[in-house]
């Protein structure tokens, strides 16, 4: 088989996989959250709720799609395919398990954090493009906490790079066959707490949800789509979601190292992956969202100087054992 | 001199460049039913307000002239539907006032624990609310909703038992109540008590230890003393801006110059404030239920004869103004009778009405999110806003 076809089936399977996962974790939220809020979550579709996310598919794409008379269409139209696209790539660098990856790049992290941060592109464009109050309150608010929240996002994620030497994700992986990195004395632990602070920050997940924000701006950015593009945003944003727990479990917990044979390494990473999903998903239902000028402050004030210090103090530790000055 | 200050803020100039008209409401998650904010906004920050209410607006004091006194006390509760009894309360108060009718010991203490329980019942849908328009229906907010419906199921199941209805009762009727107490129905109910007295606790430990619960609440939404009694706030508002004002106290109704309780104040006057008078409220009315339920006398339930038409009861000429502490506040009820089944005139005070106006005073310089969170500390129920 020539190269290119072995890399376009690739991406072909980690696309489908990528988004039977999506789907599915709208579901393990569903219950996750219910269970939170003594509740049963969805049942009545599947044995104990299991086919509700096609249900919800099949739904959205039957729905009507309503463009408003007022939208910008060309811009209004681009915007989910413009958020969706970015969301997708990211799993582009992700190792699954030693060499089961679509492109396992020497810059794998950079690529990735750059992608995700692009996102930003799409969302803005949705509210813009909608030519609604609510929408165009949401993009701003977007626009300025990614930017603020993009930095210290960065910095922990930077933290592994520094004890690995290396930007390329599968090094990260195999550098944790002995220790995960958030068993790494006190700035493992610090920098996975900012890395799940930021992720929150970087996923408009509450506490942070500011630009969906329904008791405020209705729906946000998304207030004036509906049907498919509705679902293309929210798989989007699932997508991204899932993405940035699957970075977290690479960086901090040791992606597929876990025992049994090595063909249990990607259900290792799932499992992970999923934990810091849960983890994600924890905070969400548990706090209520703070303010814009607040989550400002946070970021700028606390989370970019704890992050650069920390990300200084790593650099410091680690020229100092490996200099042997111990 | 206040109302001027709010004039010139409320007067913008709308085509400005910079400034963004943003309506909020009728149909807005937020709207605690249908509320319209015409919302001047600079940025984030809100500089002017224009409240719009009317919308839900059903003609209910017209309606009242229409009904007998056997008939209105059960419309009466879709005034204010979140605390259904406290309308009940004061339109029958007003009735026998004014017809002097004499009301049983035993009639008094029920419509004693009904009306705290239906505090209890509204404050947890209150903090429920509240913390859903901080919190988002998709975040923590939802979470604590839910734990509070829980609670307040259990306060309905005791109404259900009771009269048979869960939301609007028609328990009152004028000279007593029309159900008695059914069997084991005083122990359901220290039970319930109980229950809520321990998730009480729960959720100030979920809220209170919680830094974003308190970036929100605290120093948000001042009302200073002055504003609050110019405006006229009653209820939580005005005893968390330091008034120390409580009618079932101050000018004790219905027996409960009986029982033994104290009334919170808190002098900040912030949205936080207003949360701590609410929760000490709770335990205030789990402890006069248990009073009541302790000594209640046995006795008639009602001082009325039974009927055999609903235009059999008349109350000779007159009028009355009767008021009762209901969970957002003073409930008026004024009456004029004039010595037919039905009365002549009636004019509801509601508690929402006059506490929702405080808000175009306190907004103004607010984010938007603080907005939801202001409005959501003051209670409204539109029912009660427009009747």
């Amino acid at each position: 088989m020539p190269a290119w076809l072995v890399a376009a089936l690739a991406a072909f399977a980690v696309l489908n996989v990528v988004l039977v996962i999506v789907t599915y974790v709208t579901l393990l939220e569903r219950k996750f959250a219910a269970r939170m809020q003594t509740r049963i979550g969805p049942y009545r579709v599947g044995p104990h709720g299991l086919l509700q996310p096609i249900a919800d598919a099949v739904k959205l794409v039957m729905k009507e799609d309503i463009v408003p008379d007022a939208a910008d269409r060309p811009v209004y139209n681009l915007a989910p395919i413009v958020f969706l696209i970015p969301c997708m790539l990211i799993f582009a660098t992700i190792p699954f398990a030693p060499g089961l990856g679509v492109a396992d790049l020497n810059i794998g992290i950079l690529f990735f954090l750059a992608v995700s941060a692009m996102e930003i592109v799409g969302l803005f464009m949705a509210g813009w493009g909608s030519n609604n109050k609510y929408a165009l309150l949401s993009a701003m608010r977007a626009v300025n906490q990614i930017i603020s929240y993009d930095l210290p996002f960065i910095f922990s994620a930077l933290v592994p790079v520094l004890l690995t030497g290396s930007l390329r994700l599968s090094d990260i992986a195999a550098a944790q066959s002995g220790l995960w990195f958030v068993f790494y004395p006190v700035i493992g632990q610090l920098a996975f707490l900012f890395f799940v602070i930021s992720t929150l920050a970087a996923e408009n997940r509450v506490p942070f949800d500011i630009l969906e924000a329904e008791s405020e701006l209705v729906a946000g950015f998304r207030v004036e789509y509906s049907g498919m593009k509705f679902a293309i945003i929210q798989l989007g944003e699932y997508a991204h979601m899932v993405g940035s727990s699957f970075l977290g479990a690479l960086l901090f917990l040791g992606a597929w190292s876990g025992p049994g044979p090595e063909w249990l390494g990607p259900i290792w990473f799932l499992i992970k992956a999923m934990l810091v999903f849960l983890l994600v998903t924890w905070v969400r239902w548990s706090f209520v969202r703070i303010r814009v000028d607040q989550i400002l402050t946070l970021s700028w004030k606390l989370l970019l100087p704890a992050t650069l210090l920390l990300l200084a103090t790593t650099a410091v530790v680690i020229v100092w054992r490996t200099s042997g000055l111990t | 001199m206040i109302d001027t200050a709010v004039q010139s803020q409320v007067a913008i100039d709308y085509s400005a460049g910079e400034r963004l008209t943003m309506n909020m409401g009728p149909q807005h998650p937020s709207a605690h039913g249908v509320f319209r904010a015409i919302l001047t906004l600079e940025g984030e920050t809100v500089v002017g307000v224009d409240a719009v209410i009317g919308y839900l607006h059903r003609c209910h004091e017209k309606l009242a002239e229409t009904l007998t006194y056997a008939q209105y006390p059960s419309i009466a509760s879709k005034t204010d539907y979140v605390a259904a009894m406290t309308s009940e309360f004061a339109y029958v108060l007003a009735a026998e006032q004014i017809g002097v009718v004499d009301v049983p010991k035993r009639a008094q203490y029920i419509r004693v624990i009904a009306a705290e329980l239906q505090r209890i019942a509204s404050h947890l849908l209150w903090l429920g609310t509240w913390c859903m328009d901080m919190g988002g229906a998709l975040g923590g907010g939802a979470t604590v909703f839910l734990y509070c419906i829980r609670e307040r199921e259990l306060i309905l199941d005791l109404f259900e038992s009771l009269v048979g209805a869960r939301l609007l009762y028609g328990l009152f009727q004028v000279g007593g109540v029309r159900y008695d107490l059914p069997d084991g129905w005083p122990q359901q109910c220290r039970d319930t008590l109980a229950t809520i007295e321990q998730r009480l606790i729960e959720y100030e430990r979920l809220l209170e230890d919680n830094p974003f619960f308190l970036a929100r609440a605290r120093g948000v939404g001042f009302i200073t003393r002055e504003l609050a009694e110019d405006v006229g706030v009653a209820g939580p508002l005005l005893r968390g801006s330091g008034v120390n004002f409580d009618l079932r106290r101050n000018l004790p109704y219905s027996s409960y110059g009986d029982f033994t309780f104290s009334v919170p104040v808190e002098p900040e006057g912030d949205c936080f404030a207003r949360y701590r008078v609410r929760m000490v409220e709770f335990r205030q009315s789990i402890a006069i239920v248990r009073q009541a339920l302790d000594r209640l006398p046995d006795g008639p339930i009602s001082s009325r004869p039974a009927l055999k038409s609903v235009a059999q009861i008349r109350i000779q000429k007159g009028e009355a103004y009767a008021r009762v502490e209901g969970p957002r506040g003073e409930v008026g009820c004024y009456l004029i009778a004039d010595g037919s089944p039905k009365p002549y005139r009636m004019k509801w005070r509601g508690a929402s009405f006059s506490n929702l106006s405080v808000l175009p005073h306190v907004l103004p310089g607010h984010k938007v999110a603080d907005v939801v969170a202001i409005m959501g500390s003051v209670d409204p129920v539109f029912g009660e806003v427009d009747r």
